[in-house]
């Protein structure tokens, strides 16, 4: 008994030996492929820090750039027009294609036996609003803003105080267990009806 | 037109289809029969119920589309054709429009900018009758909504009513209000306050916990009750998609209100009066107390809520 005993301690001390040497390789291969595994279901955008900022930086400048193209066009788009399906080319959008904000939830997502549904891309007054959410048990785990309007500064403010509050939502959304959504106005509009979309695909 | 997809769900086994038209998206989802009864027979039932209803509304896009210089709307509109040279639906909308017109005081109109563009009351009309559609080729559990606005009937599941979320304006993705109903008539007999006088579709408002619920007070064991517990949910907002709310009487936009949101039995009704109470904004609350069967949730300017008598006790849902 004693022995077993002793050599149970001594495979402990030995573990934890061999562990603190190399603690960073243990955390690195262990992050590795939820890390990977998120760029495949998703937009392409890493989740590491340099990743997303090589990102922020190239979506901001060609948003600066569109948005003086674009400064005339809510003008024209002021009414009836543009309002045909969500069929409109995202050409000619102030969007950023990978403003990619993964919510809290999308991490513990990130496993095996979930899986991601894709919204459509809603258009706005202000231009294309998509997201994608992380099932997991047919719950909502977590969800990624894959499109939000970034043609300016002003947008960029309002997304930075309202996409992580509208990926809150999504989960007050689901924990208020519904089965359609009511509503219209132009910020969320899109992403509401983005919602009713992903939650139709997704068959909640 | 796309043929409807048929997924089975874990939970209540449901045939979902999402159709683009009229300028805007359909969601349908049918919950296929509770209890007994074999899956395939409702899923074709089901799909084959979602199939005529998208075909119908194609059909509307077509008659009354004001985007199509063709349609029997744009026509009629350029004085090319009289009513009688239509399809009998204009003349029927057309009245409608007129009834509701002078329901709500002149603030719905028919002619909004001297256009005949009679849309404001066509969708909700659309949708009410697409639910008919599926009710009568035996999807009883059914919800149909066209771009925010919504027609129920039936349950979600047995014993569970449709719970709709109501958009809140003011916090993108949050929900201002939870609506449940659709409640057959008789499962909430014992809970319920007294009825008031029975009119034609009456509706009577049960409050239960955070939500509101809505029920006819039809009972009886006929299986068309399926249908009485036909709830319907229209918002109107400053930002309406495409559609810009004005004051008929003032020609100004609408102020006052950042939404409102109209629950009662018919969508047609609801979802042209939800247009006139936006019109009329804070004078819009006194007027739905008026009004049978028809309750109002508004969002102000100011980010306060206000609800009518009957929609009363519903907060919004926990945050976490």
């Amino acid at each position: 008994m004693r022995r077993a005993i002793a050599a149970i301690l001594v495979t402990a001390v030995g573990l934890v030996l061999l562990l603190s040497f190399k603690p960073h390789e243990v955390a690195t291969t262990a992050q590795r492929p939820a890390a990977v595994s998120r760029d495949d279901s998703g937009t392409g955008t890493g989740t590491s820090g340099s990743g997303a900022d090589g990102d922020t930086d190239g979506d901001a400048d060609g948003g600066f750039r569109r948005s003086r193209d674009g400064s005339g066009r809510f003008g024209g788009d002021d009414g009836f027009g543009g309002d045909r399906g969500g069929e409109d080319g995202e050409s000619g959008r102030t969007s950023a294609g990978s403003g990619s904000w993964t919510g809290p939830g999308a991490t513990a997502g990130a496993t095996s036996g979930d899986r991601t549904v894709t919204g459509d891309a809603a258009d706005t007054r202000w231009g294309p609003v998509q997201v994608e959410l992380v099932l997991s048990g047919g719950k909502v785990a977590g969800v990624k803003v894959l499109q939000a309007p970034m043609g300016n500064h002003r947008d960029i403010e309002i997304n930075d105080e309202a996409l992580p509050i509208l990926n809150e939502a999504v989960l007050s959304a689901q924990s208020a267990d519904i089965d359609t959504v009511s509503g219209a106005t132009y910020t969320s509009d899109g992403y509401i009806r983005s919602l009713q979309s992903a939650l139709d695909r997704a068959g909640l | 037109m796309t043929v409807p997809h048929v997924s089975a769900g874990v939970r209540p086994a449901a045939t979902r289809h999402v159709e683009h038209v009229m300028g805007t998206v359909f969601s349908f989802d049918v919950r296929h029969a509770h209890g007994a009864g074999d899956a395939e027979t409702a899923a074709e039932t089901a799909a084959g119920a979602v199939a005529e209803a998208v075909a119908w509304l194609h059909r509307v896009d077509e008659v009354f589309s004001t985007y199509r210089p063709g349609s029997f709307v744009s026509r009629l509109d350029r004085g090319e054709i009289g009513p009688a040279d239509c399809p009998p639906e204009v003349t029927e909308v057309l009245g409608l429009c007129e009834a509701v017109a002078g329901t709500s005081l002149g603030y719905f109109t028919a002619r909004p900018g001297g256009r005949l563009d009679p849309s404001g009351l066509v969708k909700g009309w659309a949708i009410e009758r697409a639910s008919r559609i599926l009710t009568r080729a035996g999807a009883v559990n059914h919800c149909v909504n066209g771009g925010g606005d919504i027609q129920l009937a039936g349950t979600a599941a047995p014993g569970r009513p449709w719970r709709v979320g109501v958009a809140h304006p003011l916090r993108p993705g949050d929900l201002a209000t939870v609506v449940t109903g659709g409640v057959p008539a008789s499962a909430v007999t014992g809970s319920r306050p007294a009825i008031p006088a029975t009119g034609s579709g009456p509706v009577t408002v049960v409050t239960g916990g955070d939500s509101v619920a809505l029920v006819t007070s039809a009972t009886g064991s006929d299986p068309a009750d399926a249908t009485a517990g036909g709830l319907a949910v229209a918002t109107s907002g400053t930002a309406e998609r495409g559609t810009h709310i004005v004051d008929p009487h003032t020609g100004r936009p609408a102020a006052g209100l950042v939404s409102v949101t109209l629950v009662g039995a018919s969508l047609t009704l609801v979802d042209a009066y939800a247009t006139a109470a936006f019109a009329m904004g804070g004078a819009a609350r006194e007027w739905v107390e008026g009004l049978d069967g028809v309750e109002a949730f508004a969002v102000t300017a100011s980010g306060d809520t206000w609800r009518t008598s009957g929609f009363p006790g519903a907060a919004p849902p926990a945050v976490r």
